[in-house]
């Protein structure tokens, strides 16, 4: 395997975002072009992702194009899933030997329209999607079969909270009212607009590039069925066999950041890939506090990558989630050492 | 085919042919800095368009980024209300929901200073008079009717004055002067 490193990020995420993707992404996209003293002309491929149902307009990453400056004619692509897919079909064109550097970039902006409903529209279009479940309803399901078949407690969903931060005891996440029972507030996640743009290097150029390159020691992407009736909502074979493709048992983790937008996935996917039930006191890993669809992937990897380049973690992982319920896992684990 | 097994209960029971689940999604848009910047003063029937901090060639409408760079772009100027037409169209088969007489011309209006062009209407000129280079000024709504949409300029007519000669007309006008540098 040819070794790829993350060498540069940038992001940003609010509440409500009034610019436009265009003028959210160009300053983030900058960012990570000087900071690597790149260009777009340096630049061997660009991919990024996003949604058009977010944007409530057709082809709307086309138009996002503006923020590249793709003149002269330049090779890209994009994935309607989170931006850790359009790293992932980066990596797999680094493998492929034929590109030095890319440039990945995703972004969402749930804001204008209601999430709730674009969130129903990926669900199974014939018998699901017609009846408008909402994402916490959904959510709420596989949580009541995780704490009535005793996979997890209510106690162990309130210390997680506890550790994002959205509630300061114990005592506090049991006041809460439910919000989609047995789901509370604190066990669902906020939403926010928001952009992240990364540059990736191959191992002939990441050290030009970036003092300390956060090389990528493994990468792979499981998907779960789509249909809920045949799932075990209890279990995401996905996530397990994506840890494990990706290697992340061949040594410690240091940081480990998890796109949980749920208590209930943050104890699933440390479950799966064989993570401490609770995080270890020395190492950083909290669910997320707000979920940016499309783009909250690429974050963790970005912040990962942030980790190494800190001096943080010697290995950290990163996982991505799309789809209904942790249907689809994407793991990548990063070092400071290339080899 | 793969042929399918049912229940004897639904033996001759006429098959599903089609599943209609109508799908609705509400988005309340938000244009961003520069066509809110825009549209505001396009309802005071002024036209701006932004300066590329690159190489100052002026985009109209604007968008708030000069796309060739991939740079924002946060200067505007005030634009004439007067151009060329850059290239047309006529078009003279009913489209369903356009309600205009036939045949329409379409074109690529170019504004005077300005470096790239934006699709509008022409009237007031036959289809046959139409022509790269004419020299257009634009006809907008009663006042009364002006407000913040792209709908204030009804089309653009005939100005007179000599055409712009047709090297010259529409985006070759930017490589005429070499504004857009090795991006042109």
């Amino acid at each position: 395997m040819r070794k790829v490193a993350i060498v540069a990020a940038a992001s940003r995420q609010e509440t409500k975002m009034l610019d436009t993707e265009v003028e959210m992404m160009i300053p983030l996209i900058s960012e990570v072009k000087d900071k690597t003293g790149l260009d777009q002309t340096d630049i061997g491929f660009t991919c990024s992702g996003s949604s058009d149902f977010l944007a409530g307009q057709a082809f709307s990453f086309v138009m996002t194009l503006d923020a590249v400056g793709p003149v002269p004619p330049i090779s890209e692509s994009h994935v309607e899933m989170d931006g850790a897919w359009a790293l992932y079909e980066a990596w797999v064109k680094f493998q492929m030997g034929v590109i030095d550097t890319a440039l990945v970039y995703s972004y969402g902006k749930p804001s204008p329209g209601s999430l709730q409903d674009v969130l129903s529209t990926q669900l199974d279009p014939y018998y699901v999607a017609p009846l408008w479940p909402d994402a916490h309803a959904v959510a709420g399901l596989q949580a009541r079969s995780l704490l009535e078949q005793g996979v997890v407690t209510a106690e162990l969903l309130a210390d997680c909270a506890l550790r994002t931060g959205t509630v300061d005891s114990r005592e506090e996440y049991f006041s809460q009212p439910m919000l989609s029972d047995p789901l509370r507030e604190a066990d669902c996640p906020t939403y926010a607009d928001g952009g992240v743009a990364v540059i990736l290097a191959s191992e002939e150029k990441a050290e030009e590039l970036c003092e300390k390159p956060a090389w990528i020691t493994g990468i792979d992407h499981r998907i779960d069925a789509h249909q809920f009736g045949v799932r075990d909502l209890t279990t995401v074979p996905s996530a397990r066999i994506a840890a494990q493709k990706a290697g992340v048992h061949d040594g410690p983790i240091d940081v480990a950041e998890l796109h949980a937008a749920y208590t209930t996935h943050d104890f699933l996917l440390r479950k799966e890939m064989g993570l401490p039930e609770i995080p270890t006191h020395s190492q950083r890993s909290y669910p997320i506090k707000a979920d940016t669809l499309m783009a909250s992937g690429l974050l963790r990897i970005a912040e990962a990558a942030r980790g190494i380049w800190e001096g943080e973690a010697n290995r950290s992982l990163a996982h991505a989630t799309a789809g209904p319920l942790l249907q689809q896992n994407l793991v990548c684990v990063l070092s400071g050492e290339r080899n | 085919m793969t042929e399918i097994h049912v229940p004897p209960l639904l033996d001759g029971v006429e098959p599903v042919q089609s599943v209609r689940t109508p799908i609705r999604m509400e988005y309340t848009f938000t244009p961003g800095v520069a066509a809110q910047t825009y549209l505001r003063e396009f309802g005071n029937k002024k036209i701006l368009g932004n300066v590329s901090p690159v190489d100052g060639a002026i985009l109209v409408p604007p968008r708030g980024a000069d796309p060739r760079h991939g740079v924002l772009c946060e200067e505007f100027v005030e634009m004439p209300h007067t151009g060329h037409v850059g290239s047309y169209c006529v078009t003279n088969v009913p489209i369903p929901g356009r309600e205009l007489d036939l045949p329409y011309i379409s074109a690529w209006i170019f504004l005077d200073g300005a470096d790239v062009g934006f699709l509008n209407l022409v009237a007031e000129c036959p289809p046959e008079e139409c022509r790269i280079g004419m020299r257009v000024e634009a006809v907008w709504k009663p006042d009364e009717e002006i407000a913040t949409t792209a709908e204030n300029i009804l089309y653009w007519k005939p100005s007179g004055g000599p055409d712009i000669p047709f090297e010259e007309a529409g985006v070759r006008s930017w490589h005429a002067r070499k504004k857009g540098g090795s991006n042109a």
